[in-house]
């Protein structure tokens, strides 16, 4: 049992079931992301765990103790939202210390740790401002400060950068990451964006139309994904996946893969259990960052099958150069270093880590497990 | 250059068009304030020489007997009391009524937008059809309603019926205002532990200023002008203003006072002005927030 638990959650508005089954515990002092595409209940599964939603069916408990019913102010949970939902008629020190007042903390108290958070949040010259005065970065951090304050048991936060432009967003997520390090909180983080969850979660909750896909540390979700959705949500460029065929030879399964000219080639599978799948279609799934040129290719990986095939476009995007290319009649795209010297055209030798290779059942487009 | 005649023309035809468009708005400047200089012009003058000569023309003679005698001595129905008691009848109906279906249309916006429930706009639906309503129509259903609950012919009993009637209008503008109000506040502060009406008094009471201040002029001019309801459910003691003017005006017997009369009116109209002029401002800006956002 976790600090908080999720426990068999459904919701529904009215005949419409938008969350179905959902089960997450969360460890004191986990980072958990929830993370999908819009419309998955990212942002009602939150709603439920603050109490700003009720629920339908199941059990949400914090500490052991059930919260269902419970109001939002007795849960002792902070939450920031998207729109940082700032209060604009109070200033920068009223909107933090509006919960304790509630709370009916004295007002030395209130003011003792307003001051603590405002210096950590390095927002102490801003404390008399209007939040109409504050620009987006420092409401966001107003915002934390509020949440901060409380010193709650979790930490609820509503896409909280997606506000902002790209450099701030970056920073902020590197100071949020700082801030769970040295605060040690438990902190549930709706976002939509893939990298933010990697980037910041202990683990991740992938979701999809209501569900939860997958649970996991970033490193289970980004390697052994449990289904295409999955696979192809996580990662940037997408995991490339595309039809195949297991083939059976000397022994070891081989994916037979076809490239532009339509010949099949046959890349050496470890995972020894598709033996069993010989002869039958799978869905095979490769990062575009396994397909490499030979020279690049991963020293420590025992599998590293050769793949012939036309360079299709390329793409110097400083750090890496990307290549498209044709595989079992779709679009994949490679990942090479940026000084690799290929040409649209040409015929290339390319070195591929079947290692990191995934094979789905194309009719259920679950992962095999080995 | 081309450019250079281009711009001339721009700029003459724009002088022209503006010298009409100032002449048309005096013109109707003009048009609206002709009464009320007649009425002030008049209202300083003594009867003899508006029955004797030109209602245009600046009185010879300047006196503000007319206005003293209006407001405290001139024949109201049978009593020489001036229009001063129904001046303060009406200050002591409209002051309640507005506050009271201000701050009940508030309340009424809060709960409809931000604590919604099963059945709302059904509701809402029916509060904004008594707008629609008719006053004639509810003029005997409602004098049987004060009559039974023992107000009737009182200014309790009026303020009553300016409430009722106001609800519809103060709710709905309310309810506009607040359906563009960030409902993420509320949660936030729901967070933070503010109940119900602590988040109403702390959160949106005061982000709400342009919205009372339309619905205040709205309420005070509608219940200080209002004739109807003050003339059928008033009594002897609590009759407003326009009742007391209207007597005023009728009952005088022998020679019209026209300058007592034209005082009268001008008295009776100038709360409302003065709330206009006052805050009218606050009133277009309001309106447009209001219809911008909702
Ligand atoms: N009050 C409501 N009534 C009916 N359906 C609702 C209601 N609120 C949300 N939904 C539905 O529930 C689903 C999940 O919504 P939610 O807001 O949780 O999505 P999300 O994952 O947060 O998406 P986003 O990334 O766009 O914020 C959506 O399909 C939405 O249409
Ligand atoms: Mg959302």
């Amino acid at each position: 049992m976790g600090l908080l638990d999720i426990s068999n959650v459904t919701k529904s508005y009215g005949a419409v079931e938008v969350l179905h089954s959902v089960d997450i515990s969360v460890d004191e002092g986990e980072f958990l992301v929830l993370v999908g595409p819009s419309g998955c209940g990212k942002s009602t599964l939150l709603s439920m765990i603050a109490g700003l939603e009720g629920i339908t069916s199941g059990e949400i408990s914090i500490k052991g103790r059930t919260m269902n019913g419970v109001h939002p102010s007795k849960r002792n949970i902070a939450m920031v939202f998207q729109s940082y939902a700032l209060y604009p008629n109070m200033t920068v020190g009223q909107n933090i210390t509006f919960g304790l007042e509630m709370h009916g903390t004295p007002k030395p108290e209130r003011e003792d740790a307003m001051n603590r958070v405002a210096e950590m949040l390095q927002i102490d010259n801003l404390l008399s401002r209007k939040p109409g005065q504050l620009s987006g970065g420092q409401r966001q951090r107003v915002a934390m400060g509020r949440a901060l304050v409380r010193d709650p048991d979790v930490f609820l936060f509503d896409e909280p950068l997606s506000n902002l432009d790209a450099k701030l967003r970056v920073d902020m997520r590197t100071e949020i990451k700082k801030l769970h390090q040295s605060l040690g909180t438990t902190i549930v983080y709706v976002t939509h964006d893939q990298i933010e969850a990697m980037t910041l979660s202990t683990r991740i909750a992938v979701m999809n139309k209501g569900y939860v896909q997958q649970l996991g540390t970033p490193k289970e979700i980004y390697d052994t994904p449990s289904n295409v959705f999955v696979a192809t949500f996580m990662g940037s460029p997408a995991m490339n996946v595309f039809p195949s065929r297991i083939v059976v030879k000397d022994g070891a399964p081989h994916a037979a893969v076809t490239g532009h000219d339509g010949v099949e080639q046959l890349l050496r599978f470890p995972q020894a259990n598709l033996a069993a799948w010989d002869g039958r279609e799978i869905l095979l799934g490769i990062r575009p960052e396994t397909i490499t040129d030979p020279e690049g290719a991963d020293r420590n990986a025992a599998h590293i099958a050769s793949l012939r095939n036309h360079i299709g476009v390329t793409e110097p995007a400083g750090s890496d150069t990307f290549v498209t290319m044709t595989l079992g009649g779709r679009d994949a795209i490679a990942r090479m270093r940026a000084d690799v010297t290929v040409r649209a055209g040409e015929i290339f030798d390319f070195a591929v880590n079947m290692d990191k290779a995934v094979a789905f059942d194309p009719k259920t487009e679950e992962r095999i497990q080995p | 250059m081309s450019g250079a005649v281009d711009t001339g023309v721009a700029i003459r035809t724009n002088r022209v068009t503006r010298t009409f468009i100032y002449l048309f708005l005096l013109l109707f400047a003009l048009f609206y304030l002709l009464p009320l200089a007649v009425m002030l012009i008049n209202s300083v003058k003594p009867l003899s020489e508006i029955t004797g000569g030109n209602m245009m023309a600046l009185p010879n003679v300047w006196t503000f007997e007319p206005w003293r005698e209006a407001w405290s001595s001139a024949q109201i129905g049978v009593q020489p009391t001036g229009l001063r008691p129904y001046f303060i009848n009406s200050i002591l109906i409209v002051v309640p009524a507005v506050a009271i279906s201000t701050i009940m249309g508030a309340l009424n916006g809060y709960v409809l937008t931000k604590w919604r429930f099963r059945g709302d706009t059904i509701l809402f639906g029916m509060l904004l059809f008594s707008c629609f309503i008719p006053f004639q129509i509810v003029l005997i259903p409602m004098a049987r309603v004060l009559g039974m609950i023992g107000l009737a012919g009182s200014v309790p009993g009026l303020i009553l019926v300016h409430v009722v009637y106001g609800l519809g209008f103060t709710t709905l503008y309310f309810r506009n205002y607040y359906s563009a109000f960030p409902t993420e506040l509320v949660r936030a502060a729901q967070i933070d532990g503010a109940g119900f009406f602590r988040i109403f008094y702390r959160i949106l009471l005061p982000l709400s200023g342009p919205i009372i201040v339309v619905t205040i002029i709205w309420q005070f001019t509608n219940i200080w002008n209002d004739f109807l309801f003050g003339s059928s459910f008033a009594g002897q003691a609590s009759q407003p203003m326009t009742v007391a003017l209207n007597n005023l005006v009728q009952s005088s017997t022998g020679v019209k006072a026209y300058n007592v009369h034209f005082a009268g009116a001008i008295l009776a109209a100038l709360p409302t002005l003065i709330v206009y002029i006052v805050s009218g401002r606050f009133f277009v800006r309001g309106l447009m927030a209001g219809s911008v956002k909702g």
